[in-house]
């Protein structure tokens, strides 16, 4: 492969990856996509989960993203989100606490209401976080 | 007369005085430094967001509930940003007369209703029986993430849509430079959207009007509106901050002139009595002296 397409993933608080890919995957909520150099323009908002990126030394990469947007351009993809974290910057141990705190919520209130939806996204971000960190 | 002691006194406390504002703009100075950083931090997805929104708004034709205008404004709400501690010069009183202006300007037939992030405007809400919905203490001036931003602005969009604001305003320092912080006034809900045609006309990228979008443009924009308003939230959070640390600064900057200023009159006045002392009892030797010759 000669080109490289850029990847930017920017949350509120830094910019968490800022460097060359040869191949972007991402989960839209429509699905997983990958994305190559000369992409056509495209949108889409994400779910909570891993994102994976081959570097220009052909190591796969992972990061993992709470949700947010992404945007392919033909040499750039950007992906916006509310958190996101690089394989090794993963807290384990605060992964593995709020899934406990998420599933003794969800065992108290099954009403479906906010706090039930919020445990619920709560719980899908740690398995994410956990199932991550125990890969490396 | 104060007498030379009095004087020495007054002139060490003073001295104490000094020490402390002066540290204090130190503390202020490097507090300052990583409030900027925080700003800084914050820009890239601030403008990358305002850019994407920007290109959907363009195509989409939807009216989202949060763009519509009431048709009768009755409850406003306004969100004020202050610090949570004193001793920064007029920084809050100028945040809280920018927030009465926009009162005066609504008229007497609404209510108001506050949102107060800091302790310093929260308690003017209580001195002069303002309403406030929600209080955020111990948030400006100090470290704090998204989910702060993000937790306000969805009780501010809830209530938005439950018809109990009918507008909703954010009173908050523009940070201009350090020297230099500005009290300006937003308004956040309805989302006005002649703002954001003026921001595409500057952009001159015309390849983001041929994006696929996924789900649909409507979809999108209806999970990124109130992630606008939370972006605004954080960045205004950050901005407060930022001036805080900027105004003590100024301010504990000035007291430490200030003290200087007292330190060389009272120094002055001091010598002028000491030598005052002396020459009375020169005096008083050489009318001896005088008076023993006789």
């Amino acid at each position: 492969m000669t080109e490289n397409i850029r990847l930017e993933i920017v949350t509120p608080a830094k910019n968490v990856v800022s460097e060359d890919a040869q191949i972007v995957m991402a989960p839209g909520v429509l699905g997983e996509f990958g994305v190559l150099v000369g992409h056509t323009p495209f949108l889409t908002a994400l779910k909570t989960g891993i994102i994976t990126y081959k570097d220009v030394d052909d190591k796969e990469r992972f990061v993992f993203v709470n949700g947010g947007f992404a945007e392919a351009l033909p040499d750039k993809v950007t992906i916006l989100s509310e958190s996101a974290e690089r394989r090794s910057d993963i807290d384990l141990s605060r992964a593995e606490k709020a899934q406990e705190r998420a599933l003794k919520r969800l065992e108290e209130d099954k009403k479906g209401d906010i706090d039930f939806i919020r445990a619920k996204t709560a719980l899908r971000r740690a398995i994410n976080r956990i199932s991550l960190a125990q890969t490396r | 007369m104060a007498t030379l002691k009095d004087v020495q006194i007054k002139i060490g406390a003073v001295k104490k005085t000094k020490q402390i504002t002066k540290a204090m703009n130190m503390v202020a100075a490097s507090r300052l430094k990583g409030a900027q950083r925080d700003m800084d931090g914050f820009k890239p997805y601030a403008d990358k967001f305002a850019e994407v929104l920007g290109s959907l708004a363009e195509k989409s034709e939807q009216k989202s509930l949060l763009l519509a205008p009431k048709e009768e404004v009755k409850k406003i709400n306004i969100i004020l940003f202050t610090s949570d501690r004193g001793l920064c010069g007029g920084f809050n009183m100028n945040l809280i007369n920018k927030a009465e202006k926009l009162i005066e300007k609504s008229g007497t037939d609404k209510e108001i209703l506050f949102t107060a992030f800091g302790k310093k405007g929260k308690s003017w809400c209580k001195g002069c029986n303002q309403k406030t919905d929600y209080e955020y203490i111990g948030i400006v001036g100090s470290k704090f993430d998204f989910s702060v931003a993000a937790n306000a602005g969805q009780k501010l969009i809830d209530n938005f849509i439950g018809s109990k604001y009918d507008e909703v305003y954010i009173v908050y320092p523009e940070f201009i430079n350090v020297a230099k912080q500005r009290p300006v006034i937003k308004q956040v809900l309805p989302i006005p959207l002649l703002e954001k045609k003026e921001e595409i006309k500057d952009e001159n990228k015309p390849f983001l009007a041929e994006h696929i979008c996924e789900p649909s443009v409507n979809e999108l924009l209806d999970v990124m509106l109130p992630k606008s308003i939370f972006v605004q939230i954080h960045s205004a959070l950050l901005e407060t901050s930022a001036c805080e640390h900027a105004a003590r600064m100024t301010a504990m900057n000035n007291a430490t002139i200030a003290c200087n200023d007292m330190i060389q009159t009272l120094t002055l006045a001091y010598n002028k009595a000491r030598q005052a002392a002396i020459t009375a009892e020169l005096m008083d030797i050489v009318g001896g002296a005088e008076a023993l010759k006789g």
